[in-house]
């Protein structure tokens, strides 16, 4: 794909976002909408996965390690053609297969169940490893918060990896530097969070999360890094193109009402028009 | 009266796990820098590649099994009862009961009998944590021969499996040529009609013990071996409290939502039946050998015998 036709895509993904959030009145779309630009990429560029067959043995695997963000996963999945697009506005319905964290028993495409944080980078380093035990050459993706690396496992997690010289784990950071409290920096600094990986034996790359000449660039240094795991820090906008949600900490798992709704969609066709006359 | 064999059954566990890794290549094994005394060590020394330590990290561990049994591997992960339960119960909650992945917890150290280490160390909220687990199989072997079959039945059981082993040596009880092991099935270990003692783990040798004692003055005591507590063996327990009318529970576990909890859950449904439950009493253990803390926490069978006299004499 080239770069527009990402941000094309990226934008219908927000979309789906904004869509799935309200219909549910309550999820988590500032977080989504920061790293819908990296789901995209991943779903629509980067990762070995068929959506004919979700289940494919070589497939890379992608564990959404902050899994608050599912309405952004979901969306990616919905277009990429995993489910039907018109299901994202089942979100956290009873009855429905798109629980509020993804549960991976029900939804095609996703490849493990999270929602606490923590725990999606272990699991992670688990497939890596399995793989090289077994000579497989699959990918591992997972996506972290930036508050979410305030929990000890992720450090636990990070030490095996690095130790293990797992340089087919791919660690993205979302640093949107807003957690629910507010500024990450104000409630328990994680920064510096390259050095922070540097010193746990990871190849790291800083981004600007939003520009896909960057993310390519990025997830192809990382897939040419040998002998260890890399960390890709993502300098994102928390509320990315919804002009009331950006760099808003209140935004965090908060629905749009029926007003706010109208906004934020009409912010994303603006963005999506801009597009369509490049 | 020959020496009765003693052997903990941790040592069961190391040793099943060499034995059925020769028949399994997909058998990985994760320990946290305890494999001595867990006994994986066993299966290192046998299958270093097949072998994981991850370090004094037992949350990472169990996400690092989901994610080998998400790719295909079985994986057998071990701590202390106190970490692999207790420390990392929310990522076996969180990251393989709910995705209901095929991971086995080898928890030993199970537990006052680990001793001299005292309270910090001695587990006795494992089987409560674990069996609110749905989809979580519970198991507790009261000897060596229980030990490597429960292993066993674990790695061709799909999903979840906890498994407690202890850190003491214990009379091997099962050593008969008839013994068969089913996970879910209870067995009768000596029939009686006064009074009926469902004991699990090491509590199942002082139950005999006890029995023998009662049997001295007339009382006949049915002893039921529950080694899976979830699923529980409902009816061979409804079925024996409903010949003898009174109910004993023996556990060295909290008598608080452990083996005592699952026997009552099950019989206030169908067959409300006095019971009495044989444990810790809510309270920590201590620092002691083995010996002497079961002595003194009344889990040996001069223990046993004194408490269901007591409970009969009501």
């Amino acid at each position: 794909m080239t770069n527009l036709e990402l941000q094309k895509t990226a934008n219908e993904v927000r979309k789906g976002i904004i869509k799935g959030v309200h219909a549910a009145k309550a999820g988590h779309p500032g977080g989504s909408l920061s790293a819908a630009d990296i789901f995209t990429y991943l779903y629509f560029e980067e990762m070995n996965i068929d959506p004919k067959d979700p289940k494919k043995a070589d497939r890379d695997r992608f564990v959404l390690s902050k899994g608050h963000t599912a309405p952004g996963l979901y969306a990616a999945l919905a277009h990429r053609g995993y489910f039907p697009v018109e299901d994202l506005t089942t979100l956290r319905k009873l009855g429905s297969y798109l629980q509020g964290h993804p549960c991976m028993q029900h939804v095609p495409g996703v490849d493990m169940s999270s929602g606490s944080l923590g725990q999606g980078i272990s699991v992670a380093c688990g497939m890596a490893l399995s793989a090289k035990m077994s000579g497989d050459s699959f990918r591992v993706y997972t996506l972290l918060g930036d508050g979410e690396i305030q929990e000890g496992q992720v450090w636990e997690a990070a030490m095996f990896a690095g130790h293990r010289n797992l340089d087919n784990l791919c660690v993205i950071v979302d640093n949107n530097g807003l957690q629910i409290d507010g500024n990450i920096a104000d409630v328990c600094s994680p920064y510096p969070i390259d050095k922070k990986f540097e010193a746990f034996n990871f190849h790291v790359i800083n981004i600007d999360a939003h520009d896909f000449d960057q993310i390519r660039a990025a997830f192809k240094e990382a897939r040419e890094t040998k002998g260890q795991p890399t960390a890709i820090i993502a300098h994102s906008v928390k509320g990315k193109d919804v002009s009331f949600m950006e760099n808003n900490a209140g935004w965090h798992g908060k629905a749009p009402n029926d007003e706010e709704f109208a906004i934020a969609m009409a912010d994303l066709e603006k963005v999506g028009e801009a597009l369509c006359q490049k | 009266m020959s020496e009765v064999k003693k052997i903990a059954t941790r040592e069961g566990y190391g040793n099943a796990l060499v034995e059925i890794g020769k028949e399994n290549p997909n058998l990985v094994v994760l320990d946290a820098d305890l494999a001595e005394a867990t006994k994986t060590g066993m299966f290192k020394k046998a299958f270093p590649d097949r072998f994981i330590d991850c370090g004094i990290a037992e949350c990472n561990m169990a996400g690092v099994a989901a994610g080998l049994s998400l790719t295909g591997k079985i994986p057998f992960m071990s701590s202390f009862a106190m970490f692999a339960a207790g420390r990392a119960f929310e990522q076996v909650r969180n990251s393989i009961g709910y995705p209901h992945l095929n991971v086995k917890i080898g928890a030993t150290h199970a537990g006052i009998t680990v001793g001299e280490d005292g309270a910090s160390h001695q587990c006795n909220e494992d089987i409560a944590l674990m069996r609110t687990i749905p989809g979580m199989v519970v198991m507790c072997p009261a000897d060596d021969v229980e030990a490597r079959a429960a292993v066993r039945a674990a790695i061709e059981h799909e999903g979840p499996v906890y498994i407690r082993f202890g850190r003491a040596a214990v009379p091997v009880i099962n050593d008969k040529p008839d013994y068969k092991f089913e996970i879910g099935k209870g067995t009768i270990v000596k029939e009686g009609t006064d009074v009926t003692i469902v004991a699990t783990g090491i509590c199942v040798d002082s139950a005999l013990g006890a029995a023998a004692k009662l049997e001295e003055e007339g009382i006949r005591a049915e002893i039921i071996n529950i080694c899976t507590i979830k699923p529980l063996d409902e009816e061979i327990i409804i079925k024996s409290a409903q010949k003898t009318g009174k109910v004993v529970t023996a556990e060295e576990h909290s008598v608080i939502g452990g083996l005592g909890s699952a026997v009552c859950d099950a019989l206030s449904k169908s067959c409300p039946t006095p019971v009495y439950k044989i444990g810790m009493q809510d309270i920590f253990g201590e620092s002691g050998s083995a010996a002497d803390l079961v002595k003194k926490y009344k889990l040996d069978a001069q223990g046993v015998y004194e408490q269901v006299k007591e409970f009969l004499n009501k």
